[in-house]
């Protein structure tokens, strides 16, 4: 996008085009909208985003004055509307169902608001053509809402909502009847639109990847409040609550303690950085390695009278003598200095880890997950890391990475473009790990019962407080 | 299933005999030279000639054409909003009594309805006739149309409407451009049963007649009691050829514009 700096809702100098404040919606006992505050801003693809029954429909109705706020006011252009009736409003909606008027044909459907503002005709038949024409449903015009296809009614309902040119267009789900390809190209069709016509669009959806998609900001809500407003991506990468990071996506929760890490200066401690000879928890494993790539213990081999005897006499019985392993040549000193340089590097690496953060003890017997990015005031609290599962890597092998931990594979699924593998964590845990399929054939060394590794860098999740 | 069997081919031929049979000899004997109903004298079309000549059976037609058009509008009209509120009202308390209310004239006894209208006319002091014909058929095909149509409107997508005001219609236009329109052939349907009821009706009609306002059943009834005259039999025979054509008229054409629809929709759905 040229202006990737579209973000009025940081300007403190922008006026809102929509203000909700304190507003509070009630059927008998039923609260849909729990005192409720929101700005939407001119141009903007607003996106509303929650599960059914969250209350998304009902601002949407009050939006275009179906339905009026119990409390509080709801502002169009800084004036008051709470109660001005629905065909008063310069606010247009497109029905989920389109709501199409089935005796009228394309053509008159499109002009029939425009007919209600008892303009001329020649202005009239202009704005339709135009509408017609945006939409691409030009050879339509004179058919009947049944006599088109599913697509193409979703265009005609679109383009009878925008006739008017109003201020602001409500999307009532409005890609919710087409199959999935069709919804994607109309999704880029909608943004299009959006962004040829300027006008401000207000979504309601369930579907979060269709908000994620088209909106320039998001709401995710729950029950009648607004948990989160914020761009796609940081409503994706830095969720403000458990509920938002597992609305949104697929995503590993990881629950456990918090406590501070130590800030920068003090690294010298064992857990922010080793001393070189003294290895704390990370480099540990990898200065036993070495260790383990020498034969432990040698197994007793034969002598020659031995050998002697079992080449003559007892091959048929015990088989073709193991001549035992063989062992490489000692490594030189060279040798010896080359791999000492290649062990450091997990320490050294660890010390790419932004200071401060926070450190949390997921079990007991395992060193603690670092999350350098979270948030100091929730030490020594319950708390929650959100990880998505693309941020975790998989491997056979030990990673050389911030946070590591061992699993079993209990499940992969091949979803094309990439594969998720489950992998249980020794206490039960099941974590989700996703590698992209770049390849299109290529090995998948990796499978069910295996012992895997999972790794993430120190900022890959997002630490949360647990509510729960 | 398309194999014969005696069985079903009696049921159907006694089935159709007990309903059409009366009606058939009716026709036949409509046509008959004599004056006497029950023996055949050759054929003739003198008793349509009759009819046509008898001045009190064409006034007596004129009449109830003229309360079956005014009533049944009337009717249609006052149905239709009281479908259209009960349907869209909501919920409010005392509302399943009120949408019972409006069906309780249905299964009330006709000679009830027409003795209950009897004594309100004579209680406010309207002169009856033509007028209080009309009042009382309106009272009870409203009933009926308001069935008719609020079953239309339950399957009715309100969001139309809502798309109307939504678009700048006034809730009027709305009603009037969207919802109308769609609802019509619920309407027209409600519309042509009170027209019917309003025909043969003969109870509620004699209570509530006066001098000059003699309906049609009403002249067929009183005639009948002196006895069966071959040009009532003339008469009838034109009500059901007039019958005949506008039911068979109407599902032909139901039919036509069902089977244009799908085929419409099918050609719309190949060429996406």
């Amino acid at each position: 996008m040229a202006q990737s700096v579209f973000a009025p809702w940081d300007d403190p100098e922008q006026k809102p085009l929509i203000q909700f404040v304190n507003v509070t919606k009630r059927f008998g006992d039923f609260t849909a909208i729990d005192d409720l505050t929101l700005d939407i801003y001119e141009k903007e693809f607003f996106a509303l985003l929650g599960p059914s029954g969250c209350g998304k429909t009902t601002m949407m109705r009050m939006l275009a004055g179906f339905e009026n706020p119990t409390k509080g006011h709801i502002l169009l252009n800084g004036k008051v509307i709470d109660t001005v009736p629905p065909n008063k409003r310069a606010v247009n909606m497109m029905f989920q169902s389109y709501a199409l008027f089935p005796h009228l044909s394309v053509w008159d459907n499109i002009a029939f608001g425009l007919r209600r503002e008892s303009k001329d005709k020649d202005a009239i038949a202009a704005r339709v053509e135009e509408m017609l024409r945006l939409t691409r449903l030009t050879k339509f015009a004179k058919r009947k809402p049944h006599q088109i296809s599913g697509g193409q009614r979703q265009r005609v309902a679109l383009a009878r909502s925008l006739a008017k040119a109003p201020k602001l267009l409500l999307l009532d789900e409005p890609l919710g009847a087409l199959d999935r390809k069709l919804r994607e190209e109309t999704q880029f069709e909608l943004m299009d639109i959006q962004e040829k016509t300027g006008t401000t669009f207000v979504i309601v959806t369930h579907d979060q990847e269709e908000a994620m998609t088209v909106a320039s900001r998001v709401a995710v809500m729950d029950e009648g409040r607004i948990v989160q407003v914020a761009t796609p991506q940081v409503i994706y990468e830095a969720p403000n609550s458990v509920y938002v990071a597992d609305f949104i996506g697929d995503v590993n929760l990881i629950r456990g303690t918090a406590s501070a890490r130590p800030a920068a200066p003090a690294a010298e401690t064992p857990i922010a950085k080793p001393a070189p000879n003294a290895p704390p928890p990370e480099p540990e494993t990898t200065a036993a390695e070495p260790a383990t790539d020498t034969q432990p213990e040698p197994r007793p081999q034969p002598n020659a009278l031995g050998e002697w005897l079992h080449d003559t006499l007892l091959t048929p019985i015990l088989g073709q003598r193991d001549p035992g392993p063989r062992a490489l040549p000692a490594p030189t000193d060279e040798e010896r200095a080359a791999h000492a340089e290649t062990a450091e590097t997990p320490a050294s690496h660890a010390e790419d880890i932004p200071a401060g953060g926070l450190q949390i003890v997921w079990a007991d017997d395992k060193p603690p997950l670092i999350a350098a990015n979270g948030d100091e005031a929730l030490a020594g609290k319950k708390v929650v890391l959100a990880l998505r599962p693309e941020k975790v890597g998989i491997s056979k092998t030990r990673p050389d990475a911030a946070n590591a931990m061992q699993g079993k594979v209990i499940d992969i699924a091949y979803l094309g473009n990439i594969s998720t593998y489950h992998v249980e964590l020794p206490g039960g845990a099941m974590i989700k790990a996703q590698t992209a399929n770049t390849r299109r054939i290529s090995r998948r060394d990796i499978t069910w019962e295996d012992d895997v590794w999972l790794s993430f860098t120190a900022t890959a999740g997002v630490v949360l407080e647990d509510v729960s | 299933m398309k194999r014969f069997s005696w069985f079903n081919a009696t049921s159907l031929t006694l089935g159709f005999a007990f309903l059409y049979m009366p009606m058939i000899i009716l026709v036949i004997y409509s046509f008959n030279e004599s004056r006497l109903v029950t023996v055949w004298a050759g054929f003739s079309t003198k008793w349509y000639g009759e009819l046509f000549r008898n001045a009190e059976f064409l006034d007596a037609a004129w009449v109830t054409v003229q309360v079956a058009v005014l009533s049944s509008t009337f009717a249609t009209v006052l149905g239709t909003m009281a479908a259209h509120v009960l349907v869209n009202a909501g919920r409010f308390k005392g509302r399943t009594l009120f949408s019972g209310m409006i069906y309780a004239p249905l299964v009330m006894p006709e000679v009830i309805t027409g003795l209950s209208l009897l004594l309100l006319f004579i209680g406010i002091g309207l002169e009856r006739g033509i007028f209080t014909v009309v009042l009382a058929h309106t009272t009870f095909a409203m009933c009926y149309v308001s069935v008719v149509v609020s079953s239309r409107l339950v399957s009715f997508d309100r969001s139309l409407e809502e798309a109307a005001l939504d678009l700048g219609a006034t809730p009027w236009e709305a009603f009037r451009l969207v919802t109308l329109p769609i609802i019509a052939p619920a309407v027209i349907s409600g519309w042509l049963l009170a027209f019917t009821l309003s025909l043969d009706d003969l109870v509620i009609a004699s209570f509530t007649t006066g001098p000059g306002a003699t309906t049609l059943p009403i002249k067929v009834f009183s005639a009948v009691r002196l006895g069966v005259s071959p040009e009532i039999n003339a008469l009838s025979t034109i009500m059901i050829a007039i019958v005949t054509v506008g039911v068979v008229t109407a599902s032909l054409i139901s039919k036509r514009t069902a089977v244009a629809r799908a085929r419409e929709e099918q050609a719309a759905v190949r060429s996406e």
